[in-house]
C-alpha cells in the first residue's frame, strides 16, 4: 500500500487520458454490443420486476388486504419502501448539486450516474404512495383538483406536502439531469455511424452546437439548477419527516425528525451510488474517470452521516429520557427490548457499527470491504425506516390494539418488484446513455483549460 | 469568395492557449457574427469575446416570484375562500402550513421556467438544420478540436483577409462550411395538414380515452366496490325475507317513536268531524307543505293537483284536487286520507311526520284556493 498525501488534492481523471480517449473510453458502453453478463443481469432484474408486477396486479385486483398490515400497522412496508427509495435519490442530488456547489472536482466522475439514479429511485419510490392509498385509480385527486363536491385538497396535511415535494424533486432532477446531457448527446450525435441513433440523438440533442456563446449561458443555468437543488433535497427528505414528525406519536413526534432524515438519506444513497459504481467502473473499464480516490471520498462522506445517524438514535435515547414523557421512554426502550427487538438490532449494528471499520485507511481503498459495507449500510437503512415506521405504529397508546406485523408474500414481492423495477432502469440506462459526463469529465482535464487567462 | 453557399469560414486548434489569441484578435477587429466551439466551457472565452453577462439569473427571479406567488394564491384561495375548512383548529389561512407547497412551487416553476426560456428563447433550439451540425468541423470540435467560425453575413466578412488572418495564428485546419440544400430550402411545416391531422387525432384519442375511463372503466370491477356493495340499496329485493322486500314495513299495531296513535282508523267521516288543523298557515308552513307535497304527491297528483299524473300511465290518474267534493271536505278529512291511503293510493304515515302531514293539508288549501279564487282574494 503505498502512501497517498492528503494534503494535495489527486487528480481527478488518472492515467493521462486526452480529450479523445475520454469520448472513446465513455462512448463505448453505447456503441459495442452487451455481452453475456450483461443480458444475465438485466434477466435477473427483470425477474424481480415481474414478481413486483404481478404482487402488484394482485393486489390491485384484491385491494390491500392481501398485505400485512393490520390495525394498528396501517402503515408498513408501502411508506417503508417510499421512504427507502426516495432517500436512495438524495445521494444523486448531493453530488450533482451541492458538490458542485463546493467546487468539489471528484464528482465529474459519478455526477451523471448518481443523477440518473436520482430519477431511478424517485420514480420508484413515486410508486409506493400511490399504491398504499389502496385505490390507486383514484390519485388524480392528490393534486389540486376539487372533486365532485367542490372540495380541493388540504394543503396543511403533510401527506399533500409530499406530493407536492416530490414531484417537484423528479421534474427538476430530471431538468437537471437532461441540461447535463444535452451536450454529450450532441457530442454522440457527432460520433455516431447509425442512422437510426443519429435521428435519436438529433431529436434528443435538441441541435447543441457547443457554441461558447450557449455555454455563457449554460454555465450560469447549471448554477442556478444547483442552488435550487439544494435546498430542495434538503426539503424533499425534511417534509417526508414531516409525514411522522407532525403526527402525535411518540417516537414519530420528535424535532430531530427532518435532520436525522436527510443525513440517513445521503448515508444510504451514498451506499447505493458506491455499490453499483464498483460494478460498472468494473465491467466498463472505467476505472481512471472513476477513480479510487472517489470512492475513499464516498466512504468518508459515508462515515461522516453514519456517525450523524448514529448521533440521532443516541439523541431520540437521550431526550426520550430527558422529557420525562412515560410514552416517549417506553417507545424507545420498546424498540431497543421489545417486539421488534431484532430489527433495531440490525439497523444499529449495519449502520452504525460496521460502518466505523471505515475509519481505516486499507479497508477505505479496498473494493469487496467497502462494496459489503455499502450493501450492510442499505440492509441497515431500510431497517431503520421499518423500525420507526412499524414498531412505533404496533404498540400504540390502547395496549388493547395492539398487534405484531408479520408481511406476507405479495409485501415481499412488492419489495423486490421495487428493486427489479430499480435496477432495471438502470441497467437499461448504463448501455443507452452516456453514465459519465463527457463535458465535465473533459472540462477538468489538466491541459484542458487556457493557461493564462 | 462570392459563393452564395457558404455559410462561413473556419478554423481548428488542438491547444486552446493558441485559440485565446485569435479569439481577442477577431473581437478586437470588430466582427459581429462570429462564435468559439468547444466540447465544455473554456474559461476566459466569455471574458475574451466580451460576452454580456447572463440574463438566466433575473429570469430564474421572476419564474420563483411568480411561482411563489401563484402557491400563496392556490392555498389562500382553495383553503380560505372557495371552500374554507377548519382544520386542527388552525385559522383558515394557516401561511406555516403552506409554506412547504409554496416552496416546492417557487423551486419547480423556477427551475423549469428558467431552462425552457435558456433552450427554446435564448439558444432557439432545437436546431438541427444549423449548417454547423454533421459537418467534418463539428466532429471535431466534439471530440478533441477547438474551433473558431466567422460567418459570412458578417458586414466585415473578407474570405482572404480572414484567412490570412488565421493564418498568422497557426491552426491544425482552416475549412469552409457551406450550407447544405437541405437547410437552404427548409421551410417550417406547423400548419402542414399531416401535422394538424396529428393534432386532430392525438386530441380525439386524448377525449376518448378521458371519456372512457370516467363514464366506464371506473364503473367497471374492480373500481366499482364503492358503488356495489354488499348490502341492500332502497327499492331492491332480497330473498332473505318471504315477502322479497329489500325495505322493511313495520311491525303490525306498533308506533314508531315521536309518532301518536291514530285513533281513526277506518272511519273517515269520524276523523273529517273530529280532527283540527292546529298549524298556523304561515309561510313557514306552507313552504314546508310545498317542498313535502312536491316531493310526495305531486308525481301522481301533478305540481298544482290537477290530477295529471307524471307517471306515464303506470298507474290510473287520480282526481283533481281541485273539484267541489274535495273543496268541502274538511281538513281533518284530507288527513286522513295522507295517513290512511284510499284505493291505490298507500297510505304516507311512515313517510310524512304529523306536522308534515298538516302541512300538506295548508298547502292543498293554497292550492285549491289559487284555482277556485273568489272576488274578494282579489283586493
Amino acid at each position: 500500500m503505498n502512501q497517498i498525501d492528503y494534503s494535495v488534492e489527486p487528480d481527478v481523471v488518472q492515467g493521462s487520458l486526452s480529450q479523445r480517449d475520454i469520448n472513446e473510453a465513455i462512448s463505448k458502453p453505447l456503441e459495442t454490443k452487451p455481452t453475456k453478463l450483461y443480458y444475465l443481469a438485466l434477466g435477473i432484474s427483470s425477474t424481480l420486476l415481474l414478481i413486483g408486477a404481478i404482487s402488484l396486479a394482485l393486489t390491485l385486483y384484491y385491494g390491500v388486504g392481501l398485505w400485512g398490515i393490520n390495525q394498528p400497522v396501517g402503515w408498513a412496508f408501502d411508506i417503508v419502501n417510499f421512504v427507502f427509495w426516495v432517500g436512495i435519490g438524495h445521494a444523486g442530488t448531493l453530488i450533482s448539486a451541492i458538490l458542485f456547489l463546493f467546487r468539489q472536482r471528484w464528482r465529474t466522475g459519478i455526477a451523471r450516474f448518481a443523477e440518473a439514479m436520482t430519477i431511478f429511485a424517485v420514480m420508484t419510490a413515486g410508486l409506493f404512495p400511490l399504491i398504499h392509498t389502496g385505490r390507486p385509480w383514484l390519485d388524480g385527486y392528490l393534486f389540486p383538483v376539487p372533486n365532485q363536491h367542490h372540495l380541493w385538497i388540504n394543503f396543511t396535511s403533510p401527506l399533500i406536502w409530499d406530493v407536492f415535494a416530490v414531484s417537484t424533486y423528479l421534474t427538476v432532477s430530471f431538468v437537471f439531469w437532461y441540461i447535463g446531457l444535452i451536450p454529450d448527446l450532441a457530442t454522440l450525435r457527432e460520433r455516431t455511424n447509425s442512422k437510426v441513433k443519429k435521428i435519436i440523438y438529433s431529436i434528443l440533442s435538441l441541435g447543441w452546437r457547443h457554441s461558447n456563446r450557449h455555454w455563457h449561458h449554460y454555465e450560469m443555468i447549471y448554477l442556478i439548477l444547483a442552488g435550487f437543488a439544494t435546498p430542495l433535497v434538503l426539503s424533499v427528505h425534511t417534509i417526508v419527516s414531516f409525514d411522522f414528525a407532525v403526527s402525535i406519536l411518540p417516537g414519530w413526534h420528535t424535532t430531530i425528525f427532518p435532520p436525522y432524515f436527510v443525513a440517513g438519506a445521503v448515508f444510504s444513497g451514498f451506499a447505493m451510488v458506491q455499490n453499483v459504481l464498483i460494478v460498472i467502473r468494473k465491467i466498463f473499464n472505467l476505472q481512471n474517470i472513476i477513480t479510487l480516490d472517489t470512492l475513499e471520498k464516498m466512504n468518508k462522506v459515508m462515515l461522516a452521516t453514519g456517525l450523524m445517524v448514529g448521533y440521532a438514535y443516541g439523541m431520540e435515547f437521550f431526550i426520550a429520557w430527558y422529557s420525562g414523557n412515560p410514552l416517549e421512554s417506553f417507545v424507545f426502550l420498546n424498540r431497543a427490548f421489545g417486539n421488534y427487538a431484532w430489527a433495531y438490532w440490525i439497523m444499529v449494528s449495519c449502520n452504525v457499527i460496521f460502518t466505523q471499520l471505515f475509519w481505516f485507511k486499507k479497508i477505505r481503498r479496498s473494493i469487496v470491504p467497502m462494496f459489503i459495507i455499502g450493501v450492510l449500510v442499505n440492509i441497515g437503512m431500510w431497517f431503520e425506516r421499518f423500525v420507526i415506521v412499524v414498531t412505533t405504529l404496533s404498540r400504540d397508546f390502547l395496549p388493547t390494539s395492539w398487534d405484531y406485523f408479520v408481511p406476507t408474500i405479495y409485501d415481499i414481492g412488492i419489495l423486490l418488484g421495487s428493486f427489479g423495477l430499480f435496477f432495471t432502469l438502470v441497467i437499461l440506462f448504463i448501455r443507452t446513455l452516456p453514465v459519465v459526463s463527457i463535458t465535465e469529465v473533459k472540462s477538468v482535464l489538466k491541459t484542458s483549460q487556457p493557461v493564462h487567462h | 469568395m462570392d459563393d452564395k453557399n457558404l455559410f462561413g469560414v473556419a478554423c481548428l486548434f488542438k491547444d486552446p492557449n493558441k485559440l485565446l489569441p485569435l479569439v481577442k484578435k477577431i473581437r478586437e477587429l470588430g466582427f459581429k457574427n462570429w462564435d468559439v466551439h468547444s466540447a465544455y466551457p473554456l474559461h476566459g472565452i466569455p471574458k475574451a469575446m466580451r460576452l454580456k453577462w447572463s440574463p438566466l439569473g433575473y429570469i430564474a427571479l421572476i419564474f420563483g416570484l411568480s411561482g411563489a406567488s401563484f402557491g400563496l394564491f392556490l392555498t389562500w384561495w382553495t383553503m380560505s375562500v372557495d371552500y374554507p375548512l377548519i382544520i386542527g383548529g388552525k385559522p383558515w389561512f394557516s401561511f406555516p402550513a403552506f409554506v412547504p407547497v409554496l416552496f416546492e412551487l417557487t423551486v419547480l416553476l423556477a427551475s423549469v421556467g428558467t431552462a425552457i426560456v435558456m433552450l427554446f428563447v435564448i439558444f432557439k433550439l432545437p436546431n438541427n438544420r444549423h449548417p454547423l451540425n454533421d459537418t467534418e468541423y463539428m466532429k471535431k470540435v466534439s471530440s478533441e478540436y477547438y474551433g473558431l467560425v466567422v460567418e459570412s453575413k458578417d458586414p466585415n466578412f473578407d474570405y482572404d483577409r480572414i484567412v490570412s488572418i488565421f493564418k498568422e495564428y497557426e491552426p491544425s485546419e482552416i475549412l469552409d462550411i457551406n450550407y447544405q440544400e437541405l437547410e437552404l430550402k427548409y421551410q417550417p411545416k406547423v400548419f402542414d395538414w399531416k401535422f394538424i391531422l396529428f393534432l386532430v387525432i392525438i386530441s380525439a384519442a386524448t377525449s376518448a380515452f378521458a371519456y372512457f375511463y370516467n363514464n366506464k372503466v371506473l364503473y367497471l370491477p374492480p373500481f366499482d366496490f364503492m358503488l356495489n356493495q354488499f348490502k341492500l340499496k332502497p327499492q331492491e329485493s332480497s330473498t332473505l325475507f318471504s315477502d322479497n322486500f329489500g325495505m322493511r314495513i313495520p311491525v303490525a299495531g306498533t308506533v314508531a317513536r315521536g309518532e301518536k296513535f291514530y285513533p281513526f282508523k277506518g272511519k273517515p267521516e269520524e276523523a273529517g268531524t273530529k280532527l283540527v288543523n292546529t298549524l298556523e298557515p304561515s309561510e313557514e308552513n306552507l313552504k314546508l307543505g310545498q317542498q313535502k307535497y312536491n316531493t310526495f304527491c305531486s308525481p301522481c297528483h301533478g305540481w298544482r293537483g290537477e290530477g295529471d299524473s307524471r307517471l306515464n300511465g303506470q298507474f290510473p290518474n287520480p282526481p283533481s284536487l281541485h273539484t267541489e267534493k274535495l273543496r268541502n271536505w274538511p281538513d281533518g278529512r284530507i288527513y286522513h286520507v295522507i295517513v290512511e291511503g284510499q284505493n291505490i293510493m298507500p297510505s304516507y304515515a311512515r313517510l310524512l311526520s304529523e306536522k308534515e302531514r298538516w302541512a300538506i293539508v295548508l298547502y292543498i288549501r293554497a292550492l285549491q284556493r289559487s284555482l277556485n279564487a273568489k272576488q274578494e282574494d282579489l283586493q
